[in-house]
């Protein structure tokens, strides 16, 4: 539909409307089409022991009216969009500006967060697994959004890292801080021998590939049951501690409450893990920011706009991708293990495909390569899912629903331009279409 | 060796329910190059429609046996081609041209939403439904092992090599699948040409949702139940055959399907149920290192 | 007199019984500019994907002379070629599109900056070893962004300028290599009369900087205008070897080649 149409007299509206009319009516219909079956006929096992239909033609009635009145909407809001637009190069500039502020916002609402007044257990707990979903996004997007490498099974390494920490903290009793860092080399490690072999494989082949890999890791957990106790899970993973001060309700000696000699409180602990995943997702964002700007994450940002050229110009593709692949891993590893010591339980159960799903969702809605992004794609996405709590089974429905209409409205995501990473003179932003997004 | 037999007629029959979801994974993106992530739960759907007009059918007495199969089989390609239809409408027409990784996303969020809209609407517990076909053929009796050919099998076998017949005569003989072809080869050239890409697109998922739909009534005949979930796993496999066979190659398809379904059923009687799938996704991960582009895949050539 | 840079010893390249290259050999001299021409299907891409690493050739050999020591080139895998001293363009340009030209200029230099960083980790513990190796970077970037007149443009996304630039970007970028040897894929196609002669003026000053040059190329205005020697390819077969007037005169190229048409 051209602006023409929309800024047609007065005498033509009629056929307009009478088109749009036709055009929800068609709609109504495909709706009829679509939900009488499946929402019209519900079956359900009948006292015998089998099935038989119930029958709810009201609810087929409301949904195909729905779809008739939100057709009709859509077709009214895109004629009146089509209509004069607002200087669109201003409000850019105007976006540009405020985003300057966004990230130093966020930055100091994040590390303020367990002194607001009104913030409780609730948002605190909240907040680390927002945070923890930031900090997953910023990890893969070394591998996604600057090497241009689909990975589809990055739960796996955030599974490795967690059981590694699980694993060597109940047999051998080592402390966190040991096991952080041991679970996130474990989880590089497998991302390097998983790496190796398929990383030549262009992209939806490595796709299905890390896909499988992903899978492959949570049937082996949960089948393996001499050492990861199969489904059931671990249990009483040990709780990180303060420098050797532990964070135990009841206070008493060697407690982190009793040297600092304030009352006990189970806060205390929320807050330090709060601060915990925050201190570790800023280390995934600045070593990938300060990356970026040298020579390995200019080589990996090459990569996704041409491997042939950086093969020809001396840089070894193989490594290349190997490094970017194992150090996403590396920060899923600490991710994960971070998890299990927050949770005190893993099982498998938590290391689905959906997991990898989110996480990659978050990367694209955040625009590719953007760490702001990505930080305000997890808050919207996680944060979104918690308010919708009360939405019950529909909740799900309306996430997966969200994903979509996100994907349809910003197809580049919410910051879909790249900044240079070194200038001559004045830095330019450089359009998202100018940008690849790599084919590996 | 009369076990092996019988894996071996497991392993087809199961192999042919994955071919034909993996042929709606394939020609997707051998057309549109993405991969419809969605599939795997229009499969689903597929075999809920067949679920809900076979308890129409029967429960109500109005008709039982073959000509119920047949008729179920219709009904539930009709509407799930419609969810395949609508599905690229919503989801993905709009991304056409836009960057590789929005279609994706998006794909994965509409699995989402069909997956939970299923729980909706018919529930979350898992649906039985009594044998539709129930006896078979004795083929071998040997060391008081009997080989068995159950009906359901030779009719998932017959059915699956009909419509792949039917549908092979409609990619290489019809203006359809000339026009299909066309835009594989050259999407923008085609337009040029005269011919109706959009349309042509939203008949390949009309086409890969009907083939899906087949796949979702056989499995739902051959297994008896089926609950809203089964289309991820199902997806991810018929994908995995797709991708083995050489993604965008149709025979692939269902070469890839075959294989994954007798590794699975071999895997599974000979050594252990519970690792059948990494059986699986290993020998798909171990034929991509040797071939990279699958069995039957065109090797990609870059010019430089 | 000179020495030679590269030496092709009965190079072949079969693609199945398709034989591209058939047993090709010839010397190219250090400092010189060779021209390999020859009617399309010759052989020319072929043989240059070998020499730059892009095919392993099926028979034959390959010897880059580095310092007058041979390198055997058809042995090593391809980012290594890059390494031993051999740059390339492409005939359909390769930039880095999202990124700025300056950016283009410093992936080139990748090697060089990688063992400046001690793999990574020194830059980002922000050694200062990295900090003037980068600074070093820049300034070749600069010189090379200079030479080239692409300075105004250093901060514009590659896929931004206009074709010509582009194509000088990419002899740019080559050049940030420090290659003992320039290959270069037809880098006067689609460039106007003007653009040409620059280019040319370019080249030749390349040369004069101390880099070999090895182009294919089918305007036959650049490539007699600037090369010293010219090897011309038909069906795979080395037909002539010599200077641009000796071939010019030579009976079996006129008939296979330039007898043809003189557009091409």
């Amino acid at each position: 539909m051209s602006s023409a149409t929309a800024a047609a007299s007065a005498a033509q509206r009629p056929s307009a409307g009478a088109a749009a009319l036709k055009d929800a009516v068609l709609t109504a219909l495909i709706a009829l089409g679509l939900f009488a079956p499946i929402v019209g006929l519900r079956t359900d096992v009948s006292p015998t022991g089998g099935l038989m239909l119930r029958q709810r033609w009201g609810d087929v009635a409301i949904l195909v009216g729905l779809a008739f009145a939100g057709r009709l909407a859509l077709l009214a809001w895109r004629a009146m969009r089509d209509g004069p637009k607002p200087a669109s190069a201003g409000r850019a500039a105007a976006l540009r500006k405020a985003g300057a502020f966004v990230t130093p916002v966020m930055l100091v609402l994040a590390v303020a967060l367990p002194f607001v007044p009104g913030t409780g257990r609730y948002e605190l707990d909240l907040g680390i697994l927002v945070l923890t979903y930031v900090m997953l996004g910023w990890g893969l997007n070394i591998v996604v959004g600057l090497a241009g490498l689909l990975d589809l099974g990055y739960v796996a390494f955030y599974a490795v890292g967690a059981y590694a920490y699980a694993l060597l903290a109940t047999t051998f009793g080592l402390s966190f801080w040991i096991c952080l860092p041991l679970a996130g080399i474990l989880a590089a490690f497998w991302g390097v021998l998983l790496g190796f072999p398929v990383l030549r494989l262009r992209g939806d082949y490595l796709a299905i590939v890390t896909l499988a890999f992903g899978e492959i890791i949570r049937i082996v957990l949960t089948n393996w049951v001499s050492l990861t106790n199969g489904p059931n899970g671990i249990t009483s993973i040990p709780r990180p501690t303060f420098f050797g001060l532990t964070f135990s309700a009841g206070g008493g000696p060697g407690s982190f409450a009793d040297f600092f000699g304030i009352e006990p409180s189970p806060t205390h602990r929320v807050v330090f893990l709060y601060y915990l995943i925050l201190a570790l997702a800023l280390l995934t964002n600045w070593v990938s920011i300060r990356l970026r700007r040298q020579p390995l994450g200019r080589a990996w940002e090459a990569l996704r706009e041409d491997e042939i050229a950086c093969r020809a110009l001396g840089i070894n593709v193989t490594t290349t991708k190997l490094t970017a692949f194992a150090l996403g891993a590396m920060f899923a590893g600490f991710a994960g293990s971070f998890f299990a010591t927050r949770q005190g339980f893993i099982s498998p159960e938590s290391f689905t495909f959906i997991e990898s799903a989110i996480i990659l969702a978050i990367v694209v809605l955040g625009g590719m390569g953007s760490q702001i992004g990505i930080a305000i794609a997890a808050l919207v996405m996680i944060g979104g899912f918690e308010v919708f709590r009360d939405l019950d089974e529909y909740r799900m429905l309306v996430f997966g629903g969200a994903m979509v209409l996100i994907m349809v409205a910003r197809p580049r995501g919410l910051v879909g331009s790249r900044t240079p990473t070194v200038a001559l003179g004045e830095r330019k932003t450089i359009g998202a279409e100018h940008v690849a997004e790599g084919r590996g | 060796m009369a076990y092996a037999l019988q894996q071996l007629i497991n392993g087809i029959s199961l192999g042919m329910i994955y071919g034909l979801i993996a042929v709606g994974y394939t020609m997707v993106y051998g057309i549109i190059g993405m991969i419809n992530f969605a599939h795997g739960d229009v499969f689903m759907i597929g075999a809920f429609v067949a679920l809900i007009s076979l308890v129409m059918l029967v429960s109500g007495g109005i008709m039982d046996g073959p000509a119920a199969i047949l008729i179920v089989l219709l009904v539930s390609m009709c509407v799930t081609a419609l969810y395949g239809w609508t599905v690229e409408r919503i989801a993905y027409r709009p991304l056409r041209g836009s960057f590789r990784l929005a279609p994706l996303i998006s794909a994965i969020g509409m699995s989402i939403v069909l997956q939970n809209y299923m729980q909706v609407a018919q529930g979350a517990r898992v649906k039985p439904i009594n044998p539709v076909l129930p006896g078979g053929v004795t083929v071998l009796e040997a060391d008081a092992f009997v080989v068995q050919f159950s009906y359901m099998q030779m009719l998932i076998i017959a059915v699956t090599l009909a419509v792949l017949a039917i549908f092979t005569w409609l990619v290489t003989r019809t203006p359809l699948g000339r026009a299909m072809r066309a835009c594989e080869q050259d999407r923008k050239m085609a337009s040029l040409l005269g011919i109706d890409t959009d349309r042509t697109i939203s008949l390949t998922f009309v086409i890969g949702a009907a083939l899906a739909a087949v796949a979702g009534t056989m499995y739902l005949l051959r297994y008896g139940v089926i609950d809203f979930y089964i289309g991820f796993l199902a997806g991810v496999k018929a994908f995995t055959a797709a991708v083995l066979g050489g993604i965008g190659s149709l025979p692939g398809a269902v070469l890839g399907g075959l294989l994954i379904g007798l590794i699975e059923t071999f895997w599974s009687a000979y050594f252990s149920v519970q690792y059948k799938d990494v059986a699986a996704f290993s020998i798909l991960a171990i034929t991509l290192i040797f071939m990279p582009t699958g069995l039957l895949g065109r090797a990609e050539v870059e010019k430089v | 007199m000179a020495e030679p840079i590269l030496e092709a010893g009965a190079l072949t390249m079969r693609f199945g019984g398709l034989t591209a290259v058939d047993a090709v050999s010839f010397t190219a001299m250090r400092g010189d500019i060779t021209a390999i021409i020859g009617p399309n299907g010759a052989g020319k891409t072929t043989m240059f994907n070998c020499i730059t690493g892009f095919y392993r050739p099926t028979g034959g050999a390959l010897r880059l002379f580095r310092d007058g020591t041979p390198v055997d080139l058809h042995r090593l895998p391809g980012h290594r070629i890059a390494r031993a001293g051999v740059a390339r363009t492409f005939q359909n340009i390769r930039l880095f599109p999202g990124m700025t030209a300056l950016e283009n200029l410093l992936v080139a230099q990748h090697v060089t900056l990688m063992a400046a960083t001690g793999f990574g980790i020194g830059a980002l513990l922000g050694a200062p070893g990295y900090r003037r190796a980068e600074k070093a970077a820049i300034a070749k970037a600069r010189h090379w962004l200079e030479a080239t007149g692409l300075v105004d443009r250093a901060d514009d996304p590659a896929a931004a300028l206009p074709y010509g630039q582009q194509r000088r970007l990419e002899i740019a970028r080559a050049m940030c290599t420090d290659p003992l040897l320039l290959c270069l894929d037809e880098p006067a196609a689609g460039l106007n009369p003007r653009e040409s002669e620059e280019l040319s003026a370019l080249l030749r000053s390349i040369r004069d900087g101390g880099c070999s040059l090895l182009l294919i190329e089918h305007d036959m205005g650049v490539v007699m205008r600037i090369s010293d020697r010219v090897v011309v390819l038909d069906h795979g077969r080395k037909i002539a070897d010599g200077t641009p007037a000796e071939v010019r005169a030579d009976a079996r190229v006129i008939a296979a080649y330039l007898g043809e048409g003189d557009e091409e």
